[in-house]
């Protein structure tokens, strides 16, 4: 226990950094999920095309394996790119942008379906009934579209964003000084491995408990006036 | 303008061919792993799940205290924990369990895969077993089914029925979970991707070879599930339109 206050800085410094890289790679992934729901309800035949290749190839190959890939990669190639067409020079992607970059654009994929899902949800004719009411399209999007698409889509919304912290940890592998970086470090300087890889456990814990919670009181908001059966 | 870009794509294709005899090494490590943990943690989910879902006085806080915490945390971190964490305590060190069992890296990653597969699994199954019909338990009653034979003729086999789709979408994270076994040195097909672009000093050979395997292995895991569905959900299948998939194909584990 005192050698966890003695490296308490270290923790703190990396949940922090953890934390910052899940809510940066969450609005990446709402950007996505948005855009990628848009494409796969839209009439153009190409973007439900290049949208359903998205959702395939993110279900097909493992977080890691694209973290890898963009980190290493993604370096090599945007310094070809800019040798060959001469407009930028040597440049470095930081661990931070590789991992919530790829991160983003993995969870992206999962708020499609999550989007696709709650915008689906909504009967048709709720809408044409605010139309033959009168009502502006704001109006009709302010009171009738977003109250249900928000209740639809929080209970998924809620399991990506929980699974989405835990996979932050892998942008240790590539050496960001998260939670999981930083107590591995001072588990092995201080060959107390258990005690530190034990504290990111009961942090972890802490940050997917604290968010369950919050999200579920915001669930009941938006679903007040709904009867249950 | 096109010939200058295509110079620089550089997939030595030559290398990945003579070193394909360890990717498929790396399959068998990883495939290995994967299905094993699942077997494995399959089993223990049927108790457990059983205890959750009748709402036992004793069992079932436990068990939900074990799935909460499990579904919790990253898979990294309980790999991590098992597998450097343990070796901190002399005790175990010293223990018949420390020199064939939790000194290998292999073992670790299945222990640790395994209960945190048992703990998604678990819930999964005490979803599906709280959706059987009233109906059906009903029925069972009035024909003088006892709990047990309740449980074993009607509940459990429907349920296993009900769980296929969202079981299938646990599979396929077990799969991608399963690579972080190459963080723990083990010769996985991430394992043997890394190993390639390190000895090798390449930048994409080894990861892109690794990426296509795992894509077909995932193409082949749910080509077997649409298969499954149409034998054991048939009776569930709308006969008047097409068949709809039950669930979105892409849908991260419930964390209930």
């Amino acid at each position: 226990m005192n050698l966890l206050l003695e490296y308490q800085s270290q923790l703190i410094d990396g949940t922090i950094m953890t934390i910052k890289l899940a809510l940066t790679s969450l609005v990446i992934a709402l950007i996505f999920g948005l855009l990628g729901a848009w494409a796969k309800l839209s009439a153009n035949r190409l973007a439900r095309r290049l949208a359903g290749a998205y959702t395939t190839i993110v279900r097909g190959v493992p977080d890691l394996v694209l973290i890898l890939l963009v980190f290493f990669g993604g370096q090599v190639t945007l310094n070809n790119i800019g040798a060959i067409t001469g407009l930028w020079g040597y440049v470095e992607i930081s661990q931070f942008a590789a991992g919530a970059g790829t991160i983003g654009v993995i969870f992206g994929a999962y708020f499609t379906e999550t989007f696709r899902g709650a915008i689906m949800a909504i009967p048709r004719g709720q809408i044409e009934a605010g139309i033959s009411c009168g009502m502006r399209k704001s109006l009709i999007f302010r009171h009738i579209i977003w109250p249900q698409m928000v209740r639809f889509a929080l209970p998924g919304f809620t399991n990506n964003w929980l699974v989405q912290l835990k996979t932050t940890a892998l942008v240790s592998v590539i050496g960001l000084q998260d939670l999981v970086y930083n107590a591995f470090t001072a588990g092995r300087s201080t060959g107390q491995l258990f005690t530190f890889m034990a504290a990111a456990f009961v942090i972890y814990l802490l940050l997917t408990g604290v968010s369950d919670l919050l999200l579920r009181s915001v669930e009941r908001h938006y679903n007040r006036g709904v009867v249950r059966a | 303008m096109m010939e200058n870009l295509l110079t620089y794509i550089p997939l030595d294709i030559a290398l990945i061919a003579e070193n394909f005899d360890r990717f498929l090494y790396g399959v068998w490590v990883t495939l290995n792993l994967t299905f094993l943990s699942l077997l494995l943690g399959g089993l223990l989910s049927i108790p457990m799940a059983i205890a959750r879902a009748s709402k036992h006085r004793v069992l079932n806080p436990l068990v939900q205290g074990y799935t909460y915490v499990f579904r919790g945390t990253p898979l990294l971190v309980q790999t991590y924990l098992i597998y450097y964490g343990v070796g901190q305590f002399e005790v175990i060190r010293e223990s018949f369990l420390w020199d064939p069992i939790l000194s290998s890296a292999w073992w670790c990653a299945l222990i640790a895969f395994t209960l945190n597969t048992a703990a998604y699994t678990t819930e999964l199954l005490r979803g599906a077993i709280a959706d059987t019909p009233t109906g059906e338990v009903e029925a069972a009653i009035a024909t003088g089914h006892s709990y047990r034979s309740r449980l074993r003729r009607i509940i459990l086999p429907s349920a296993f029925r009900r769980a296929i789709p969202a079981y299938s979408n646990e599979v396929i994270f077990m799969l991608h979970g399963s690579v972080i076994a190459s963080t723990i040195t083990l010769q996985d097909i991430l394992g043997v991707g890394r190993w390639l672009n390190g000895r090798y000093y390449l930048a994409y050979e080894g990861f892109i070879t690794a990426a296509l395997l795992y894509f077909l292995i995932v193409l082949c895991i749910t080509w077997a599930f649409r298969g499954f569905e149409r034998r054991y959900l048939r009776h569930l299948t709308r006969r008047d339109t097409a068949a709809q998939p039950a669930t979105s194909p892409l849908q991260t584990p419930e964390k209930v």
